[in-house]
């Protein structure tokens, strides 16, 4: 697999990206400047987490307007692997790469904890490593990840089975409670229609490695480096 | 010549901070508001060299100043 993470004025979590790709590939991801217009040959696009060009207009906004961007569409159309994180998901739904919006958290709260995902899908080059159904634990630190769409997208989403992960409890029961920012379907993260585009509010590069608390993030970046060696 | 641009939210999504500026409102002893909607002004300068028509600016509202998966906007030219 050959890897590359944008990095945006304002990224935060390139280099936790970076390390959580290393972690599962062996070597380092290459990283790529907003500013460039031409991608290295990879398979593997992260767009990571942090507050690009300070959430101005719109979080994700002015990010999706880069020059790299028109690259990573390209990539992305062409069958590329593309993953996007927190303000990552957010880039990729204003560049019209995966349906619907992140939105102000429904609590107007910045929330920063560990939470469950319930598998939705584990038959994606992303998830292979997961099982349907597993919950998983892995952190969220947003302010905007109350994900909508209308509801004949969101009809259309979940027919052609592009729910990721929703928010559920521990015991993996997808649930009102467990819905921390007010998402429709409890959606924490979603794919495009060829399953090649993965966007989601919550971290799985933090949770690569036990010291750091657990290892639940790393199947994800397993998954990739398997389907695409 | 400016034009003027109203960003708002799409009837049917809700506005958690209109809801939390209407609660605020009512504790501040205003009674009688009903729903409140946060939307955007923006205000564009248009120099010599722009094109001064309404579709050029709806353009930029589509393309950047609005997601219209959300957001409906109002476009007025003003001298």
């Amino acid at each position: 697999m050959k890897a590359a993470v944008i990095v945006f004025p304002g990224s935060n979590c390139d280099r936790d990206m970076m390390v959580g790709i290393e972690h599962s590939l062996g070597r380092k991801p290459e990283m790529v400047w907003h500013k460039e217009t031409e991608l290295p040959d990879v398979d593997f696009i992260a767009v990571p987490g942090g507050f690009s060009y300070g959430d101005y207009l719109r979080c994700g906004a002015m990010s999706a307007h880069s020059p790299i961007m028109r690259e990573v569409v390209k990539k992305a159309n062409a069958g590329v692997r593309v993953l996007g994180v927190c303000n990552g998901f957010q880039i990729l739904t204003e560049a019209g790469l995966l349906p619907g919006v992140l939105m102000r958290n429904a609590k107007l709260k910045f929330i920063c904890k560990d939470v469950h995902l319930k598998v939705e899908n584990a038959s994606t080059d992303f998830t292979s490593k997961y099982s349907a159904g597993q919950a998983i634990r892995i952190p969220v630190a947003h302010h905007d990840g109350n994900y909508f769409a209308a509801d004949d997208v969101l009809k259309s989403i979940e027919d052609n089975n592009q729910v990721a992960f929703r928010y559920c409890d521990e015991a993996g029961n997808v649930s009102e409670e467990a819905n921390i920012n007010g998402s429709r379907n409890n959606i924490a993260g979603i794919l495009n229609e060829n399953k090649n585009v993965l966007g989601m509010m919550p971290h799985p590069e933090r949770l690569c490695d036990a010291q750091l608390g657990g290892t639940d993030g790393k199947p994800l970046f397993d998954a990739l480096v398997e389907a695409l060696s | 010549m400016k034009a003027k641009v109203h960003v708002t939210l799409k009837n049917g999504v809700l506005d958690p901070q209109g809801k939390a500026v209407e609660h605020a409102l009512g504790t501040l002893g205003f009674d009688g508001v009903g729903e409140v909607r946060i939307g955007k002004y923006i205000e564009l300068e248009l120099t010599d060299a722009a094109e001064k028509t309404k579709e050029n600016i709806e353009n930029m509202c589509k393309q950047l100043l609005a997601n219209t998966v959300i957001e409906n906007f109002d476009v007025e030219i003003v001298e």
